[in-house]
């Protein structure tokens, strides 16, 4: 399997990434290379073997249910382009 | 043609801890904006999440109260997408491996009936913040408290078949989770949300039709009334040749109408993965035994001991177990010692018409249970007729204290003297000779009358049941 322009440029789209014009056919032959990877990966016989989902083997920590963090809006909010009665500025999100 | 309805709900539930998912954030509504976003739901560069372990012990009481497929094993999955309600770029949610596997629920249905629906999975995942798109200079305002609280996502089969089997369903989702306590139910502060996936197709056939998502619902009738409007888009497009979109619609309630929400070619291209902070959860025996044992009576088997204990009705028991705090309240009248079907009217008549129409919650009932109690074992043993026993409800109500102090103060006792009745009663009798006359040549019905006089004499005080047959004996001899 390999990608193409077009795949490249709905991938660079969804992940909000700016792609040179001329960038595109190198990232379509990288990207494809992986998938040849994961091609060589798929003829292994994995009818045995448990789904990996972390490649540390061990269990996920649990905290209490206790609240911890108080109120640091005013310090969060210094690194904020633009913020008015508490709240966090954007560039209009629907039309 | 016959069209058939076939509907799949994913019910969204907000978790009753304290803090968030993956943050020790508050959860609490209401407070001012972002003064409960920390560093974590903000997505600052550096941070990793933690799991909060009451929102696990919750989605495995709701598992097993739908009896279904628990794994030892559940991974936590990003699903990417840009918006600013999410500033890390992506949901932490479940793909492959969600907590809750497959189960079942049977909903109760209007003919008497019950239908088992599948549940296809419940799932753990952060909720997003609220973006607000009025008065900011053409900019949106962002809140990100909400931002991190911990969801169970529960996903149902396409198993129901009409509107009504749908609401059953949710009414039902809603009455199981408020009871575990792992919800506070409030749909109006979105603790408890609704989509709906609803496709027509021809009465017989075997494959589904193309559906569409609703969302924005928040209330039942809501639900209800978007679940109708769009049956009927869908039919009138199906009967004109034309396609179903498969589309995300809002449900716009001041119109009442359903409305395609996404104008662009938004796919819905999430590119799950397994998330690199977060190890994969153990759901370790002890755990699972540990939430066995937190496990409240449910609705159905509350209802069933109902039945079977308190010799009630199939409607006495379902309104009584409609809510926890109603069944455990009624159990706190019937422990007073009252009688359980007379306990049932009470509670279910009396008093939630008074809270009705005073718009009050049975938590905030000026007529406590053991106050309804006294007031019942005043009927019982005859201090009070049952018709007084509503002015000494009222009077409880009004805060005048308990049944005995008002039967007391306003000198409601009943009379059940039969001397004294008698006394009355030869009064009477002696006032009125005419009426005597005409009763004794045959004119059954002034036997009415002479009650009435009766009670008129006594305020209503007089044992009925005493009165009819001292009067009888006096007016046919």
């Amino acid at each position: 399997m390999s990608l193409d322009r077009s795949d490249v440029e709905k991938i660079a789209h969804l992940a909000r990434l700016a792609l040179d014009e001329n960038q595109v056919e190198g990232y379509a032959a990288e990207l494809s290379n992986i998938l040849a990877l994961v091609e060589q990966l798929e003829a292994a016989d994995t009818d045995n073997i448990e789904p990996m989902a972390h490649p540390l083997h061990m269990a996920q920590r649990l905290r209490q249910d206790q609240v911890t963090e108080p109120d640091r809006r005013e310090q969060n909010q210094a690194v904020a382009p633009l913020v008015e009665n508490g709240l966090y500025l954007v560039p209009k999100v629907i039309e | 043609m016959q069209w058939e309805t076939v509907i799949g709900l994913e019910i969204h539930t907000q978790l009753a801890s304290k803090s968030k998912i993956f943050s020790g954030a508050s959860i609490a509504y209401g407070a001012e904006p972002n003064s409960q976003a920390c560093i974590v739901d903000l997505g600052f560069p550096g941070v990793l999440p933690v799991l909060n372990e009451a929102a696990v012990d919750m989605a495995l009481m709701f598992g097993l109260a739908v009896d279904a497929q628990i794994g030892s094993r559940s991974v936590f999955a990003r699903k990417n997408y840009f918006y600013p309600d999410l500033p890390k770029g992506y949901q932490i949610s479940q793909f492959e491996l969600p907590i809750v596997g497959r189960g079942s629920l049977t909903i109760d249905l209007e003919d008497g009936q019950q239908k088992e629906i599948g549940i296809t999975r419940a799932h753990l995942e952060e909720d997003a913040g609220k973006s607000l798109h009025e008065d900011f200079h053409g900019m949106s305002g962002i809140d990100l408290n909400r931002a991190g609280t911990p969801l169970l996502e529960i996903v149902s089969e396409p198993d129901m078949r009409s509107i009504k089997e749908a609401v059953a369903y949710a009414r039902k989702i809603h009455q199981l989770v408020v009871y575990l306590g792992i919800c506070d139910g409030n749909m109006q502060e979105g603790s408890f949300r609704v989509d709906a996936n609803l496709s027509m197709r021809p009465k017989g056939q075997q494959e589904f039709g193309t559906r569409t998502e609703l969302k924005n619902i928040n209330s039942f009738r809501f639900l209800e009334r978007a679940m109708n409007f769009e049956r009927e888009r869908q039919i009138d497009l199906l009967e004109s040749g034309k396609a179903v979109v498969q589309e995300t619609r809002l449900y716009d309630a001041d119109r009442d109408e359903t409305r395609s929400m996404r104008s662009k070619e938004e796919a819905n291209d999430y590119r799950y993965f397994p998330d690199p902070d977060l190890l994969p959860v153990e759901i370790t025996e002890q755990r699972l035994a540990q939430a066995k044992g937190r496990m409240p009576e449910l609705p159905d088997q509350k209802k069933a001991r109902f039945e079977a204990d308190y010799q009630l009705s199939d409607t006495d028991a379902t309104l009584l177990t409609q809510s926890r705090p109603q069944a455990d309240y009624y159990e706190q009248v019937v422990a007073t010692g009252a009688d359980p079907k007379i306990a049932a009217n009470w509670v279910t008549v009396e008093l939630a018409g008074a809270l009705n129409k005073a718009g009050l919650e049975l938590s905030d009932s000026p007529v406590s249970a053991e106050q309804l109690g006294g007031l019942l074992k005043r009927i019982a043993d005859n201090t009070i007729s049952g018709k007084l026993a509503k002015q000494v409800f009222e009077a409880i109500w009004q805060g005048e204290g308990d049944a005995d102090t008002v039967i007391e103060a306003k000198g409601l006792k009943q009379i059940t003297d039969s001397g004294q009745i008698e006394s009355i009663i030869d009064e009477i009798i002696a006032a009125n000779p005419k009426q005597v006359e005409q009763f004794q040549a045959g004119k059954d019905k002034l036997l009415g009358f002479f009650v009435g006089q009766v009670m008129k004499q006594t305020q209503g005080k007089a044992n009925p049941g005493q009165v009819n047959q001292i009067l009888l004996k006096k007016l046919k001899s």
